[in-house]
């Protein structure tokens, strides 16, 4: 299966198992730094930690790539099955926006009915109740 | 093989051929089927944890806080942390390393698999087979930590997360000498608990009596934990006594559901391993000729193991 000598093989699963824990340890030490533990000024930093988040990400998703095309021998399938697994991945994309999205709006939401509960009641004025945006058909009866 | 008479079953037939399923021309992606038929499996489990995984987030996202991973998981066993202060992350880092370790002996064997070379296949696999046990032994010290030390349970998480900076009040309800900052967790003890508590209560002195119920400086519920109060220097909530709350439900459930899944794959994963590693001991693979092509399959499941464990470290520990 493979095309390179035994001994090549051999000599690159040693570079794999440096270059994964290498990553791995990058990766703690950018979380914590992002957290603040390794220099104290950047705790709570929000736009910090969001490249930290973003930098921790990336460099998963290519030790992803690395076991993947490397350890479980992607390289050395045809194309199409490498496409055939690998394509259907790029759903997630659409789900991870689409699910971030709507914990966030429900996140608002629970915000605003908080912030509504809290509002004093104003005696019995329909229209008070519903938002100023809503629109409201003239009573004609 | 009996002349038939109907396509079918010649087809049946067709399959009958010792080693050589594939009875259709060439195979698909020149792949075998057993490889083929893994990779789609895996495919599929990669969206199943994907599904927890995102639900893990849209959750953490529609939550006001959520318990930060590097104060949650900042325990270990053997006293490694008291040793260097704090070691937060450090023995889930150690966990990832096994796994990362096992995958990279079993990269080995699928090797010596091509050579036909039994005992080598034999030795590697059984190194896999100790890297997974030791990541399966460390998960159940975790386990054990969380819910019998730090009291976590599927519907209940003792981890809260403070909203502004502040300081917390003694026993008698007076200002007391210790802070926090926005964002920082904490851990809500159980009184009757001994262990992990203690170490954090040192500061109020050693011998309290705490009482029940609404206390000027705490607030003991019927389950015995104790919800300290504190006050936020600012923020909206400014110089208003708070008490401390459990953190978000949801966490305790996702983190039990997806590492337990995780483990469980883990744990099937050495299962077959060692059935596959009998097998290749007696030699049924030797007999195949076909470079051990089951160690191989094995393999792709294991290393997809691993894979998986990249993404729960991401989410769970480092982001």
């Amino acid at each position: 299966m493979s095309h390179l000598s035994y001994e090549e093989s051999k000599k690159n699963v040693v570079k794999g198992l440096i270059l994964l824990a290498v990553v791995t340890l990058i990766e703690v030490v950018i979380s914590l730094f992002g957290k603040g533990h390794i220099i104290k000024g950047v705790h709570g930093n929000i736009i910090v930690l969001a490249t930290c988040g973003l930098l921790i990400a990336g460099l998963s998703l290519y030790k992803a790539y690395f076991i993947v095309y490397e350890f479980m021998h992607m390289k050395y399938e045809v194309k199409g099955l490498a496409m055939s697994v690998i394509l259907p991945m790029l759903l997630l994309v659409w789900a991870i926006i689409a699910f971030f999205q709507e914990g966030n709006a429900w996140k608002n939401r629970r915000e605003d009915v908080q912030k509504r509960n809290a509002q004093p009641i104003t005696p019995a004025q329909e229209g008070s109740l519903l938002s100023p945006d809503t629109y409201q058909m003239d009573w004609k009866g | 093989m009996a002349t038939t008479d109907t396509a079918l079953e010649h087809h049946v037939h067709e399959h009958d051929h010792e080693g050589d399923a594939w009875g259709g021309g060439e195979a698909p992606f020149k792949a075998s089927y057993g490889k083929l038929m893994m990779w789609y499996f895996l495919l599929s489990d990669a969206f199943t944890f994907a599904g927890f995984l995102i639900t893990y987030g849209a959750l953490r996202f529609s939550s006001p806080t959520w318990p930060v991973p590097d104060f949650v998981f900042a325990t270990d066993p053997f006293g490694i942390s008291a040793f260097f202060g704090s070691a937060p992350l450090i023995f889930v880092t150690f966990m990832s390393f096994l796994l990362i370790i096992s995958s990279v002996t079993m990269v080995r064997a699928v090797q010596e698999g091509h050579r036909e070379n039994k005992n080598g296949v034999l030795i590697w696999m059984i190194l896999t087979i100790f890297g997974g046990l030791g990541f399966l032994g460390c998960q159940a010290w975790e386990w054990t930590n969380l819910i019998s030390g730090e009291n976590m349970s599927l519907t209940r998480n003792t981890f809260g997360t403070h909203t502004a900076d502040g300081y917390y009040l003694d026993h008698e309800g007076k200002k007391s000498a210790e802070t926090f900052r926005e964002g920082e967790s904490y851990l809500i003890h159980r009184h009757e608990a001994g262990g992990h508590g203690e170490s954090h209560e040192a500061g109020h002195g050693t011998a309290h009596e705490y009482k029940k119920g609404e206390q000027a400086g705490y607030m003991m519920d019927d389950q015995g934990f104790i919800h300290r109060k504190y006050v936020y220097a600012d923020g909206p909530l400014k110089g208003q006594t708070q008490t401390e709350q459990f953190g978000p439900r949801a966490f305790g459930a996702l983190f039990f559901f997806i590492t337990g899944f995780h483990g469980f794959h883990v744990f099937s994963g050495v299962m077959f391993l060692l059935i596959i590693a009998l097998n290749v001991a007696s030699g049924v693979y030797a007999a195949r000729k076909n470079g051990y092509e089951m160690v191989e399959k094995i393999g792709l499941y294991w290393h997809f193991v691993d894979l998986v464990w990249v993404f729960v470290f991401l989410v769970f520990y480092l982001l």
